[in-house]
Parts: C-alpha cells; structure tokens; sequence
C-alpha cells in the first residue's frame, strides 16, 4: 500500500485507537451499501453500536454470534455472490489468528472487491483479557503480506485509516487494513436474533425484498 | 447413451439448481467430480485450506444470492460441528454438504475409522438432514430432492458419499 501517508513499518509503529471511534469513522466512509461482516465479540458489538442512526439500523451489516475466526470466509462469500458490491470484514486479532489460511484464500482469489480490517488489541479481551499472540510478536499484517495480500498496511492514525478506507472503497483490492485498538468496553450489545440478522442482511443486500 | 457416472450426475443436478460455487478440502475419492468442476466454467470450484472456511465462504455466497455446495471427506467433517451450531443452523442458512465417507467398508486408516463414527451422531443431533448415497440410480432424486427441500426449509443438508457409490479408497495390499 504506497502513498499512504505516516505508514508505519509493523504494529509497535502504530498509535493504538479506540475500537468504537474507529468503527463509527469507517462506517461514515461508506456510501453504496457496502457489506460488512462484524465477527465475534466487541468488534461486533461495536459494530452494532456504530450502525445506530435516528432512522434504524444500517442493514448491510451482518453479526456472527458465533463462529469464530469466519467473518473473512463469509466476507469472501458476498463478494463473490455480489462482485460489485464492496465488502468489508470487520475482524479482531484473536479471530484471525484461528483462521490465517483465509487471508491465502483471498489473495489467491484476488478478490478484487474485498477489504479486510483488522481491530488488534493483544488480547481475548471478552473471557477476561488474556494474550493473543499479537502482544507476542505475531504482526497480522507482516502475515498477510507474506500471504500474498500485498495492499496491507497498519494504520498509523485516525486520519491514516479513513484515507486508507477512502482508497481501499475506490481502488481494487483485496486490501488488509491493520488498526492497533485500546481495551475500552463496547458501546452496546448485539442482539441475539440470528435469524433476523440474517433475514434484515439479505434485505439489505436486494436479495430479498 | 452410455449411463452417466455419478460424478457426472452430480454436476448435472447442482447446474439445475444454480449451485455454481464449490469451496472444497481436497479428497481423492472426490477427485472427479473436482475435475469435472474445475473445468466447467459455470462453476467457480476451488481448495481452501479448512473445511470451516468453506463453510463460511458458502454461507456468505448464500445471503449475497448465490448458491454453493462444500466438499470434503468425513475427517474434515469432524471439524465443523461447531459451525454447523453456531452459524448454519441458527441463522438458518441451507448450506449444503457432500462428504466422501471414509472409515467403512474396507478402511485401513484406524484414525479414519474412529473418526467417521463421529459423523452421523452431529448430524442426527444437529437435526440435519443427512442421506447416505449407495446406489447410482438414487443419486439424482436424492440429490434433487434434497437441494430442493434445503432451499425450501432453510436448513443445511448434507450428502455422504457411500463406498458402495464411490467405489472408496482400498488398502493397497
């Protein structure tokens, strides 16, 4: 990923933001509908808690409840359903490290509409904070470089994330955006519903009417 | 007209179906339907790495209106139940399934063996519909119905690919 300003090399480089604030920035980037896939846990949950506007809930989102590690897979799955939509998962650090062959997926795909942001806090934080091997010298986007996804970098700043997202939402992909977070508690909790998850997803991607 | 081969067969009613994505873990029992597949360009058919990732590559196909089927042999099966429980079943996906059985009728590998106990027992507890396929004038109506019955249902299916089909894979002694 060239011409991004203030990028830094690895994850130690990178100012460490907060989960919420930096969901809220990308969503407002989004202007077509984009998909996004919110994995498990507070990524999710802040997700949620971003989409809330005065007139509902954005409706191109879907929430696993479960499954660890998928958000990639099923991103990659909307993707190649819907190649002209823009489709974003949204995954945190210990999710990804269950599922790193999928980052080989995509680029062997080369999936062109795909964009992959990474939350990094070091940590399991949901069962009580424990390590992930991100606070232990596994770098995710060193991985997804190696992997063959060559346009992945690490967010330097607030401001260097939303010109990535810009750029990633304009250009082909696939793209990995690393982003360093802090530990705060989410904003709200998902709802529980899978199958209005599911149902108020495919509406809001004109699979259903 | 020669009678087709059950690989053959399977192609033919996933195309009826519109089941054109084929997220696979490779299996040598599988291999000509695989090649069948991958060298029909209606179908998008290519490995990953786990049978999990297929799944969810399936799963996401599906709610972006697409249709796909997952390939693996019963090993890899042993890894999905959780998937199966947190992400097809109660988001009422259809994701749909052949699996290559191994462990019976002549296996050699006791892992394999073992393993393949652990099959039916997820998928019966799961509430999946689940056929065994044995028989080469069953494969289309089985096939057919049940793709049919899982786009109606929302629920996923899965086809176990019986030796008695497949002719499986022998010990060389």
């Amino acid at each position: 990923m060239t011409n991004i300003s203030n990028q830094p090399v690895g994850r130690e480089q990178a100012k460490t933001m907060n989960r919420y604030d930096i969901t809220k920035r990308m969503l407002t980037h989004l202007h077509n509908d984009e998909a996004v896939i919110g994995g498990i846990g507070y990524s999710n949950f802040d997700l949620w808690a971003a989409s809330a506007n005065p007139n509902g809930r954005r409706q191109q989102n879907f929430y696993m409840l479960g499954s660890m590690g998928l958000a990639v897979p099923i991103a990659l799955g909307v993707a190649l359903a819907q190649p002209q939509r823009r489709t974003i998962a949204l995954e945190g650090d210990g999710s990804i490290l269950m599922q790193l062959g999928a980052l080989g997926t995509v680029a062997a795909r080369a999936q062109k509409n795909l964009i992959v942001v990474i939350l990094d806090n070091g940590a399991y934080q949901i069962t009580g904070g424990q390590k992930t091997l991100t606070d232990q010298g596994v770098d995710i986007v060193a991985v997804a470089q190696a992997s063959g996804l060559t346009q992945s970098a690490w967010a330097a700043d607030e401001s260097a994330f939303e010109e990535m997202i810009d750029r990633a939402l304009k250009e082909d992909g696939p793209w990995l955006i690393g982003c360093r977070i802090d530990n705060s508690k989410p904003v709200d909790t998902t709802e529980r519903d899978p199958s209005r998850i599911r149902d108020q997803f495919m509406r809001g991607l004109g699979v259903k009417k | 007209m020669a009678e087709r081969a059950w690989y053959e067969i399977v192609r033919d009613v996933l195309k009826q179906h519109n089941v054109s994505l084929i997220p696979y873990v490779p299996d040598n029992v599988l291999r000509p339907l695989i090649e069948l597949l991958e060298s029909d360009p209606f179908f998008t058919a290519f490995s990953v790495p786990r049978e999990e990732e297929a799944l969810g590559i399936a799963a996401g196909a599906w709610m972006g209106g697409r249709r796909s089927i997952v390939l693996m042999q019963t090993s890899g099966f042993a890894t999905l139940a959780n998937q199966l429980a947190s992400l097809s079943v109660p988001f009422q996906i259809p994701t749909m399934m052949i699996v290559s059985e191994r462990g019976t009728l002549g296996e050699f590998n006791i892992g394999q063996m073992l393993v393949a106990r652990t099959m039916r027992p997820v998928l019966d507890c799961l509430a999946i519909e689940n056929h065994t396929v044995t028989r080469l004038d069953e494969v289309e109506f089985i096939f057919d119905r049940s793709i049919r019955q899982a786009v109606a249902t929302l629920g996923p299916v899965c086809f176990i690919l019986s030796p008695l089909l497949t002719g499986g894979k022998v010990f060389a002694a």
